[in-house]
């Protein structure tokens, strides 16, 4: 009696299991056919489109107003607070996934992945009214693979009255931010806020551009193996050192309070902040790019662009192609006023920018020209494996004072790697 | 015609399938739910996770690339997983030790009580009914944060010390002191409960005879009586520390993390892990290759722990 008890536990045991795997099997496999997934948003009428949350308020209303406004299709928005990007990645492996998302890329691992859909044919005859380096990051095999909704920018941003009592001009050089910090830097107010790692986040590839290098070059190559690339990160190691930076504050570098409260007298911080230091300050601030540095160095700014993307398991993709052309190209009232009711974005389409009055004077004026001259955008090809590896060089660089040379020897070659997994996949 | 052959066998069936009294149906009544879910979300993707761990997985977990061992030699190369595991062990070398001590000291102190001992036992078990997120997100931004009005600033201010940027300093590595305090703030009472639960079944008798037998009090009972017969108590204390101390994740992530990522210091492996597998970078094949080593290192630790402290063993 027992063994046969036991014959029959391992039998029905081994039986849940073969149902457990064949359950999961209908969940996660790429098998299109069945409609097994669930009763997910893909699954049923109308378009489900994910946001992630942005800070601003009204910004929720108003996604929620285009959407409603949408007459062909009815679109559902959700809001999605949290670890934006971990829960897209993981929601697209799914059945259950959005249609239409909000994505900070796609990147080149979901594009290879075939995770998102060809727009381009989204863009004919309005290419060029995008701004040609947002649109960059987005473009993969000639092919566009999401709709710049926005572009985002960081600047420096900094107290004319402290300056002025330090005695300090606004500094264009490397060099003289690292002196201008330091002489800012008292007992109550430190020089400069890069974010509470000390830039290593913030700054990313921005003083490499400075440098007049690059994270990875138009061929397809590592852009910053060259001295002039440790000769830059090496200054910011002497901020650190200098104690010029303010560290461990309440908030970080993307939200001005630090900035605005006097905790610093210059703030690394993004665009989006511009209102809230205007009301805080009235003219007592300016904006500056990030400093060149050395002969050939010029002055930059990071500039990225959420994008909207179609995910590529969603069974409506032409009712949400439909739908991301007449949001974000046909509609250019609603675009204006996402890009500056709420937050403070410059539109992605060049006529608009030109169009918003917001943008045409004092430093929000100076941010534009920024933007049009000094921007780069993180490059696709710079993988999140290699920005890994760039942003752990950088902070032992600048926290541990590591040298540079080797440090970024290391980075060197594992950015190479990954340019190289990268291609082997298009071959 | 033919159902009188057949229903004998179909009632033996029934009768194998049912057991008893209908014993093994309850069985499966009472056991199934359990045994699938643990199936479903532990053992499946824990199977999966073997296979993934083998091949070219980047934003797929159906991936068709395979790549043989190729994820484990780049993981067991990669600098930063291999110095992560150097933090871990430096970690759990400095908690396990540190938790111990305290929890054994405020139960041997609360013990001695004779008025408002539960009084003073709530006091320190509390901590322990606090969230790690909301505990590490309380001494990140209140207690150690950067600025001169942090608690820690302001103390240190009195006396004319210069403000500390607690978590971003690593010379001296100043975070260990927040990453420590806050898991021993939090845990100790927990373990502290532990064993005054030991100490209360401890024998009046065997203190009255040491001190006939002229055992002075204070180190001499410790050291011969309190702490051999703490041994049980103490034995699951280390392991339940132990086991702790390698699902350390929560107030690294909360303390340390910010939305572009994570230091390259005080970064356990399953934070890195994390990074790896569910990051931007998605790659699952690594993740999973990263998390079997693991897996691999912690059994061995807890194979050999056992081994060591006799887990299990009859008390004589």
């Amino acid at each position: 009696m027992s063994i046969s008890r036991r014959t029959l536990l391992a039998a029905g045991s081994a039986l849940a299991a073969g149902g457990a795997l064949t359950a999961c099997g209908s969940n996660t496999g790429r098998d299109e056919g069945s409609s097994g997934g669930g009763g997910g948003a893909s699954g049923g009428p109308g378009l489900a489109q994910w946001y992630h949350q942005y800070g601003e308020a009204g910004t929720e209303q108003a996604v929620r107003r285009y959407a409603a406004a949408y007459k062909k299709t009815k679109v559902t928005v959700q809001w999605r607070p949290g670890n934006y990007d971990q829960q897209t990645a993981a929601a697209l492996l799914t059945a259950d996934g959005p249609d239409v998302f909000e994505v900070n890329g796609p990147t080149l691992d979901q594009i290879q992945g075939g995770q998102v859909v060809d727009l381009t044919d989204l863009f004919e005859g309005v290419k060029d009214d995008f701004n040609p380096a947002v649109l960059a990051p987005k473009t993969y095999d000639g092919k566009i693979w999401s709709v710049p909704q926005v572009i985002d920018m960081q600047l420096l941003f900094y107290r004319k009255s402290l300056l002025k009592a330090a005695n300090v001009e606004p500094p264009t050089t490397l060099d003289e931010l690292v002196d201008a910090a330091r002489k800012l830097t008292d007992k109550k107010t430190k020089g400069l806020f890069l974010g509470n790692d000390g830039g290593v986040g913030s700054l990313g590839g921005t003083p490499l551009y400075a440098a007049g290098l690059s994270l990875v070059t138009e061929d397809g190559k590592v852009g910053f193996d060259d001295p002039a690339a440790a000769r830059a990160l090496g200054k910011l190691r002497q901020l650190y050192a200098d104690k010029s930076l303010l560290l461990g504050a309440p908030t970080d570098w993307a939200d001005p309070s630090a900035f605005v409260q006097g905790l610093t007298a210059m703030q690394w911080s993004g665009l989006w902040a511009l209102p809230a230091v205007q009301k805080a300050l009235g003219d007592d601030f300016g904006v500056l790019p990030f400093p060149k540095d050395g002969g050939s160095g010029k002055p930059s700014v990071p500039v990225g662009a959420y994008g909207a993307a179609v995910n590529a398991r969603s069974k409506q993709q032409a009712a949400a192609k439909d739908y991301i052309k007449w949001l974000w190209i046909e509609q250019a009232e609603f675009q204006t006023d996402f890009a500056l009711s709420y937050g403070f974005h410059i539109p992605a389409r060049i006529s608009l920018a030109k169009k918003a009055d917001k943008l045409k004077q004092g430093a929000a004026a100076d941010a534009v020209k920024y933007a049009t001259e000094n921007a780069y955008a993180q490059p696709l090809l710079w993988t999140p494996a290699s920005a890994t590896a760039y942003q752990d060089a950088l902070s032992r660089i600048v926290k541990d004072g590591a040298n540079p040379d080797t440090e970024l020897k290391k980075v060197v070659r594992k950015a190479n790697e990954e340019l190289q997994r990268v291609k082997k996949k298009t071959s | 015609m033919s159902q009188a052959p057949d229903e004998a066998p179909r009632r033996g069936l029934r009768e194998r399938l049912l057991g008893t009294q209908n014993r093994t149906l309850w069985f499966w009544v009472f056991v199934g739910p359990f045994a699938i879910g643990l199936g479903l979300f532990t053992y499946v993707p824990l199977l999966w996770s073997l296979y993934l761990s083998f091949f070219d997985a980047h934003n797929t977990v159906s991936p068709t690339d395979f790549v043989g061992l190729d994820n484990y030699t780049a993981m067991l190369g990669d600098e930063s997983f291999t110095s992560s595991l150097g933090t871990f062990a430096l970690f759990t070398a400095f908690i396990v030790p540190a938790t111990y001590a305290l929890s054994l000291a405020l139960a041997l102190m609360v013990n001695r009580l004779r008025f408002a001992q539960a009084f003073f036992r709530s006091v320190f078990f509390l901590p322990a009914a606090c969230s790690y997120v909301v505990a590490a997100l309380i001494w990140k931004m209140s207690i150690f944060n950067g600025v001169r009005f942090g608690l820690a600033n302001t103390v240190l201010g009195w006396f004319g010390a210069d403000q500390t940027a607690w978590l971003s300093t690593t010379s001296p590595p100043w975070y260990w002191l927040v990453i420590v305090t806050v898991r021993l703030w939090l845990q100790a009472g927990f373990y502290m409960i532990l064993f005054l639960a030991g100490l209360q079944r401890i024998s009046p008798t065997l203190y009255e005879a040491a001190a006939v037998d002229g055992a002075r009090p204070g180190w001499q009972v410790f050291r011969n009586i309190t702490f051999p017969l703490l041994r049980a108590t103490s034995v699951a204390v280390v392991l339940l520390l132990v086991i702790n101390a390698f699902q350390a994740f929560d107030e690294f992530y909360n303390l340390l993390s910010d939305s572009r990522g994570y230091p390259p210091y005080a970064r356990p492996p399953l934070v890195y892990l994390y990074y790896t597998a569910l990051g931007q970078g998605q790659n699952l094949g690594m993740g999973s290759a990263g998390a079997i080593i693991l897996a691999l290192i912690i059994a061995v630790v807890t194979i050999f722990q056992a081994r060591f402290f006799g887990l299990g063993r009859k008390e004589d």
